[in-house]
């Protein structure tokens, strides 16, 4: 059984929709028992990390990413999920976070000019884009370098060592679109808004057995 | 062409009436041309990048048959797609949302009472909502200095509102995105309103979509250059099997303009 953590950030429901029509089970639950006794674990969200991380706080949910983690479960973060896994966000006027990966979130920066023609680059990022890939991983195996991701986020995770660099893509600046480290890979797009290559990575990760 | 940027979207529009999609030409003589569950996938499977749907049924009562449409679309395509038409409050769209739309769109709500956007920005986030706009050229005027005036009821009812100033209040009252129909062009497959589109988008920062007078591939050309739109929604071109998505893409692409084309 794979669990969605359901920390109150968004609607979580089209993760589970994606997860299923590939063929597996998962469930939306953020019962710490349920959460404990997962074989993987998807982290996801929508929002803005200062409420995301109170919820995840009231919820009693702040320690389950990284007891996973110990436990060597494989975990996917998605999104906001991935840049709260970070040590800090800019967001609302900085937000301490998770810490399991060394770095910030940062905000894009405002007025970006785009290379191509100079007309100005739109925050938040959002539709598709492409990811260079850094590093070789299992999840990421079959995609292509034309492959497009679905992105809509006006911040994006900075980690402090680039060896936790899987895939960055550009919008103005480089950013890492994917990181991680041992059992979990986390990614700044939408996988499950990601038409055929977004399933293909969800079921990768369905599938990813880590080793450790 | 940089491998590194935004493609511009190519976003099919459906528009819905009572469980059935339809293509209006000037809002007049709907043509029912099937089961929208099944154009989304067709969609979805021809590369589009989104998908629109809206919802014209006139009955209130009605509206629950469009929910369960969502709910389906939701579980049958794999990319976004936003739903307008008849959402008058964030009741009203917590329920689209909650059915699997990522976006919901608001116009004429939004013109009647402009808080039901900073109201859906607050509770759902601004990337869940889009403001739609329909919009008749004008004189100018010191009410309409832009000489573009929003309109609702289908262009029939002008508002006293510049399309440019509303914009610009659009975006600072949290909308995520602008979806700009010129109800002049709608219908006419002449090519979407460039002047229109170039003035709405060089003036907010939030991505605008063109909506309106699709005929050919180079309308889209043109509305994703020259009229600096970041995507373009297209229905009658494509409904009727005079192109496919991938025929409107390769042109694109081979035009320099960045679009996806694997999926």
């Amino acid at each position: 059984m794979i669990a969605i953590i359901d920390y109150d950030a968004g609607n979580l429901t089209s993760v589970a929709r994606a997860v299923s029509n590939i063929g597996f089970e998962c469930v939306v639950t953020n019962n710490v028992s349920d959460i404990a006794g997962a074989e993987r674990i998807i982290f996801p969200g929508v929002g803005a990390a200062g409420s995301a991380m109170a919820s995840l706080k009231r919820l009693g949910l702040d320690t389950v990413i990284k007891d996973a983690l110990d436990a060597g479960k494989p975990i996917l973060g998605i999104c906001l999920g991935t840049q709260i896994i970070m040590g800090h966000s800019e967001e609302n006027n900085g937000t301490p976070c998770l810490g399991i990966i060394k770095g910030h979130t940062r905000a894009f920066p405002s007025e970006m000019k785009s290379e191509e023609d100079g007309s100005a680059l739109k925050i938040p990022h959002m539709g598709w884009n492409r990811v260079r890939i850094k590093a070789d991983h299992p999840v990421l195996s079959g995609m292509g370098e034309t492959d497009e991701f679905y992105f809509v986020h006006g911040y994006y995770p900075d980690p402090d060592d680039s060896a936790y660099l899987i895939g960055e893509t550009d919008h103005g600046i480089s950013f890492a679109s994917v990181i991680g480290f041992k059992n979990i890979i986390a990614t700044q797009f939408h996988p499950e808004k990601s038409g055929r290559p977004g399933l293909g990575l969800l079921k990768n990760f369905c599938e990813w057995e880590p080793a450790c | 062409m940089g491998a590194g940027m935004l493609s511009k979207r190519i976003i099919p529009c459906l528009d819905v009436r009572e469980g059935k999609t339809t293509k209006g030409i000037k809002f007049q003589n709907n043509v029912d041309i099937g089961d929208p569950v099944e154009m989304a996938r067709f969609y979805y499977e021809a590369g589009a990048d989104e998908i629109v749907f809206y919802d014209i049924t006139a009955s209130y009562e009605k509206r629950d048959i469009m929910i369960d449409v969502v709910r389906r679309v939701a579980e049958t395509i794999f990319i976004p797609f936003s739903v307008g038409g008849g959402i008058r409050t964030v009741e009203d769209m917590r329920t689209v949302l909650l059915a699997g739309a990522e976006k919901i769109s608001v116009n004429s709500a939004a013109v009647k009472s402009p808080e039901i956007i900073s109201e859906g920005a607050k509770a759902f986030g601004s990337q869940c909502v889009v403001l739609g706009m329909d919009v008749k050229q004008v004189e100018k005027s010191e009410k309409i200095p832009s000489g573009y005036e929003i309109v609702i009821n289908g262009g029939r009812t002008y508002m006293g509102i510049d399309a440019l100033k509303w914009a610009i209040e659009g975006q600072e009252r949290g909308a995520g995105e602008i979806c700009l129909n010129s109800i002049d062009a709608d219908g006419t497959r002449e090519g979407y309103e460039l002047n229109l589109t170039a003035l709405i988008s060089q003036n907010v920062d939030i991505p605008v979509i063109a909506s309106g007078g699709a005929g050919k591939p180079d309308h889209l050309r043109d509305v994703l250059t020259k009229g600096s739109a970041d995507a373009a929604l297209i229905a009658s071109m494509t409904h009727y099997g005079t192109y496919t998505v991938s025929e409107i893409k390769t042109y694109l692409d081979d035009q320099g303009v960045k679009v996806r084309m694997t999926w």
